[in-house]
């Protein structure tokens, strides 16, 4: 065997999943375990916790001898702009207010990718913005408050 | 003629004017999402479950159930005309339906879909409705041990039917049941594994999750390396098949949706199996084996129809026992939960119109689909040339909005981008997102079952191998996973998974 060769893919998902394991057991062992009679809040996690800890460590051992092929392109710019989005709606959307904060949302998602244009991303934005406005808060009747206290509302 | 009695009420309820409009809404949302390439029913659903929300029970289900049709149709749809199938059940379909298109033949094949799809339809639909009440007596008598035994049937079913390594699959349903189990200990009070964040308190929002396992992480995918998309066809013309069609097909839909409809009551995701094992058959019976591949009819009619008569019956599982057979079925749990309504055998005499009102409305859309949307293929086709880039902003703001209106927490749009890189990760990392998921709805039941078993039987494990019913299932999981486990069958399934990428 060829200690050299590791399919990178199996050895990042192994470790995730022990390290991921050893976090939820350390965790319920800081709960009440109880008995098998009377299980407590930590005994079935505790369980689950071990399971994946023996997953992972299987899929660790798989990954020094199977070579699955390479994991490919990131989409680093996607990751960048895309997994943001809904963490500043959520920042935002009780203080600036649900028009402003789905406003620049829309924004910060079109620029995932680089085809868009600086323009096209404002007037689809825009555009996008009105037609949730009409939709979700006055077609639905959604509870949003339009604009927010920050903006002095 | 009770059953006669049961399909009025439910007919009743689903030919409102009302819900007859939010199927139709439904139908073609599900259709417009399922459409774009790379998004199956599984994501457009989760992206679409929130703006169900303020609606009745009734008819958010109803609608729920015509995007899934539509989201099933539209993926059929892109895997005929670009051979790109929105989710793998209709990877089958893209085989021949893909030549078919290449052959000038697209209109066809899209019509053959949609009939074979819709006679399936029709008979899982009278199939559900005969089979669903008498398995709710059944399940009636079910107590903890049964329930518990039943769920890791479903899970193990579902590990059978993912793709790739057996062992991840494994390891994603524990990390999916441990995730199903953040929030506050149902005996204890006690909250686990939140962080100390109160906003989790209630557990992980399931919404939340969907959005961003299957969701988020589709659209970072398709991010990778945007390339234009070819849209093969100039014009699709000619809907309508010709007689030797006609004859060509009604063997392969007939044989599809007896396929179909028993293996979509398996747990674990049934239609899929179903596509392929169709399409198996079709090529072993055929007296032109050499034309698979190269724009069969019966390749796209066969699977086609199993397809459809699998999402259908799967839906018995969920009706009867509240236990889901696929992702789809687990949101589909998810929005009863948040409905008010909690799934299994209570809801048919509980809610005898909200029971049958679903099944009626299967129907319903099924036949929506078929008369709205073969004139609307034009439209459809339109779609596919719109530039991605366009579409994923509307998708981002969209799936924020629906998933901030659920509970109005914003920490679920915290756990959507954090779920999203976790669903990006195990798609890099080549694990299947499904199983997890599953695992993630049946978490808390199957921990409360567990407890409440042990509870009963004074803590003596044997109760889930003496109850006759509990040990059947069990023997049942036990052999499903030997049987995944076997050389033979492990290389065959391979070989299954490979063909579809």
């Amino acid at each position: 065997m060829n200690s050299l060769k590791f399919d990178t893919a199996n050895l990042i998902c192994g470790l995730l999943l022990i390290a991921t394991g050893l976090f939820f057991a350390y965790q319920s062992f800081e709960l009440e375990l109880g008995t098998a009679l009377r299980m407590g809040p930590g005994y079935f996690p505790f369980i689950l916790a071990c399971a994946l800890i023996l997953f992972g460590a299987i899929i660790l051992i798989q990954s020094m001898r199977v070579d699955g092929g390479p994991i490919g392109a990131l989409a680093l710019r996607g990751m960048v702009f895309i997994l943001p989005a809904p963490i500043f709606f959520g920042l935002t959307v009780r203080g600036l207010g649900f028009v402003p904060s789905i406003f620049v949302t829309a924004l910060i998602a079109s620029f995932a990718s680089g085809r868009m244009k600086p323009l096209t991303a404002l007037v689809l934005s825009a555009a996008l913005t009105v037609f949730s406005v009409a939709v979700f808060s006055y077609g639905l009747g959604l509870p949003f408050r339009r604009f927010g206290p920050w903006l002095g509302y | 003629m009770d059953l006669f009695n049961n399909l009025a009420l439910g007919f009743a309820t689903a030919t409102s004017l009302e819900n007859l409009f939010f199927c139709l809404i439904g139908v073609l949302l599900g259709t417009l999402i399922g459409v774009l390439p790379g998004i199956g029913a599984t994501a457009t659903i989760a992206m679409l479950l929130p703006i169900t929300f303020q609606l009745e029970p009734v008819s958010s289900l109803i609608m729920l159930a015509g995007i899934y049709y539509g989201a099933q149709y539209g993926g059929s749809t892109t895997a005929i005309l670009i051979n790109m199938p929105g989710e793998s059940s209709s990877a089958v379909t893209a085989i021949d339906g893909y030549q078919m298109a290449r052959k000038g033949r697209a209109g066809a094949a899209l019509a053959i879909a949609a009939i074979g799809s819709f006679f399936a339809g029709t008979v899982s639909t009278f199939l559900v409705a005969i089979f669903a009440p008498p398995l709710t007596q059944i399940a009636l008598q079910f107590g903890a041990a049964e329930y518990f035994s039943l769920m890791v049937v479903g899970l193990v079913s579902s590990i059978a039917l993912a793709h790739g390594s057996i062992v991840k699959a494994l390891a994603m349903v524990a990390l999916g049941l441990l995730l199903g189990l953040v929030g506050t200990d149902i005996y204890t009070g006690t909250p686990r594994f939140t962080l100390g964040i109160r906003e989790y308190a209630d557990g992980l929002n399931f919404v939340a999750v969907a959005v961003g396992v299957f969701g988020i992480a589709e659209i970072l995918r398709n991010l990778e390396n945007e390339k234009t998309r070819s849209v093969l066809m100039a014009k699709v013309s000619e809907l309508m098949p010709s007689r030797e069609d006609f004859k060509a097909m009604v063997g392969p839909v007939l044989r599809g949706t007896a396929i179909g409809s028993i293996l979509g009551i398996l747990p674990g995701g049934g239609a899929i199996l179903a596509a392929f094992a169709s399409y198996t058959v079709e090529k072993k019976v055929s007296k032109h084996p050499e034309e698979f591949g190269h724009g069969a009819v019966a390749g796209v009619a066969g699977p086609e129809s199993a397809n459809n008569a699998g999402a259908q019956t799967s839906f018995i599982p969920l009706l009867t026992l509240g236990i889901p057979a696929n992702p789809v079925m687990a949101l589909m749990i998810g929005a009863m939960i948040i409905q008010g309504i909690v799934p299994g055998p209570n809801v048919a005499t509980e809610q005898p119109a909200l029971f049958w009102g679903i099944i009626a409305s299967m129907w319903i859309g099924n036949l929506m689909l078929v008369i709205l949307n073969l004139p609307l293929i034009g439209l459809w086709v339109k779609l596919l040339t719109i530039p991605y880039y366009v579409l994923f902003p509307i998708i981002m703001a969209f799936c924020s909005i629906g998933v901030y209106s659920v509970n109005s927490n914003v920490y679920d749009l915290y756990a959507v981008a954090f779920f999203g890189l976790i669903g990006y990760a195990l798609l890099k990392l080549r694990c299947e997102p499904a199983p997890l998921l599953l695992g993630f709805v049946l978490g808390p039941l199957l921990e409360e079952n567990l407890r409440r078993a042990m509870i009963l039987s004074r803590g003596d494990p044997t109760t889930f191998v003496t109850r006759p019913i509990s040990a059947a299932l069990l023997f049942l999981a036990a052999l499903v996973l030997v049987i995944v486990f076997l050389p033979s069958v492990k290389a065959k399934r391979e070989v299954v998974f490979q063909e579809e990428d």
